[in-house]
């Protein structure tokens, strides 16, 4: 009987655990760390875009002004590629640039944990040259590297806690 | 070619340039006319048909052994040195000097030689996948994204102005992105041209006052280019071809 009864407490343990508010600590992408840009683009917004929207389409934007700029000479640079570099690249101890897609660094944090290859720094600058034409902030608001995502819908931090 | 042997007429010239002046700006009022001042397009706005442009090389002016316009092309769009695994005839060229010569004269001409700009090049007629294309305004360039690499345009090119990256690059340009695998050449210094400026070879070669290179919209009559290409003659190389090229030559 007391085999019975320790055989079924153990193929308890092995039953799927309903999700629980403790667990979304282990989301996706909450637990990945990676530099965060000193400067925000503007007062109430850190990216060029929402926060949500560019962790979802990130991609399209970067594939639209790709083609506007290489066929119709348009470098408005709010959603160029050179931009994201020059926010999201870090500094190493000695001051000197580390390239954006090292390991552990901006792009390749996430990408490295999704298996999602990216071929733009094959051909691409992966430190910044020349400075940002972009009016930007100085940040120093943390978010989702500091914070568990509370829902799986990976929504942002409510805009008042951006400020800080 | 053909020279003016005949000295104009003065006066001829001068009714000349005043008619070309009254049809070029609708006079609306006395003194008051309806061309724009030349203006910067807008970063927002894609480029269009309206200019085309080039550059004219003088080739009398060249300095004897002068490299500045290569070096400033290297400088300015990372491909100097950028492939020291390959061999020398392997690596890029985007620009380079070549001397011409004249076989029963012995006269010897040194010229710097890049993508020529055509209307209806070669290399974009041949390309499988669009990749190589012509601007609006008149600038040929590989879009390296479509690029696949196979050649084609460098085969069809008779300036042989192309060039393959056979390896890995690093700390490429922002404003210049290059890479393995894919074909490219003269982008007449687009992404200083979209921003109101002038190609770094034509720069440099100012800069030196040798004044060799001279870049301007060639559709805009009264540019420095237009005027220089309508007082004296000018030669498109292999003129034969029918390219209709954006870089012309001159004392050749």
């Amino acid at each position: 009987m007391g085999r019975i009864l320790g055989l079924f407490i153990l193929s308890l343990l092995w039953l799927p655990l309903p999700a629980t508010a403790d667990d979304m600590e282990t989301l996706p992408f909450s637990n990945l760390s990676f530099p965060e840009p000193e400067t925000h683009y503007s007062a109430t917004q850190e990216c060029v875009e929402p926060e949500e929207e560019m962790r979802k389409n990130h991609m399209n934007y970067i594939l639209h002004q790709r083609d506007k700029t290489v066929h119709e000479g348009i470098r408005t640079r709010q959603h160029s590629l050179e931009e994201c570099v020059n926010c999201h690249t870090a500094k190493d101890e000695q001051g000197e640039y580390i390239p954006v897609n090292a390991q552990d660094q901006f792009c390749s944090s996430c990408h490295t944990y999704a298996s999602v290859s990216i071929d733009c720094f094959q051909c691409h600058a992966t430190k910044p040259e020349r400075s940002s034409t972009l009016h930007k902030v100085s940040g120093g608001a943390v978010h989702h590297s500091d914070q568990a995502l509370t829902s799986n819908t990976l929504q942002i931090p409510a805009a008042e806690g951006k400020d800080k | 070619m053909s020279e003016n042997s005949k000295p104009v007429d003065p006066s001829r010239r001068e009714f000349v340039v005043k008619a070309s002046a009254a049809t070029s700006a609708a006079a609306i009022a006395p003194g008051v006319f309806l061309t724009a001042p030349a203006s910067a397009r807008p970063a927002d706005q894609p480029v269009t048909g309206d200019k085309r442009w080039g550059i004219l090389v003088d080739t009398n002016k060249c300095a004897d052994n002068c490299n500045d316009c290569v070096t400033a092309c290297e400088t300015e769009n990372g491909w100097g040195d950028s492939e020291p695994n390959s061999a020398p005839e392997q690596r890029t060229q985007w620009i380079r000097t070549v001397e011409i010569k004249n076989k029963s004269t012995g006269y010897a001409k040194t010229l710097p030689l890049m993508c020529q700009h055509c209307e209806t090049a070669p290399c974009v007629d041949v390309c499988p996948t669009g990749a190589s294309f012509r601007r609006d305004d008149g600038i040929v360039l590989v879009d390296k994204h479509i690029c696949i690499g196979c050649r084609y345009c460098m085969m069809a090119c008779p300036y042989k102005a192309r060039s393959f990256i056979h390896e890995d690059l690093h700390d490429q340009k922002p404003w210049a992105p290059r890479g393995k695998g894919t074909v490219e050449s003269c982008t007449m210094c687009v992404h200083r041209v979209d921003e109101g400026g002038t190609p770094a070879c034509v720069e440099a070669c100012s800069a030196e006052n040798h004044n060799a290179l001279i870049f301007g919209d060639l559709y805009d009559e009264n540019s420095e280019i237009s005027r220089e290409l309508q007082k004296h003659d000018s030669v498109e190389l292999r003129g034969d071809l029918g390219l209709n090229t954006g870089v012309r030559y001159r004392g050749i």
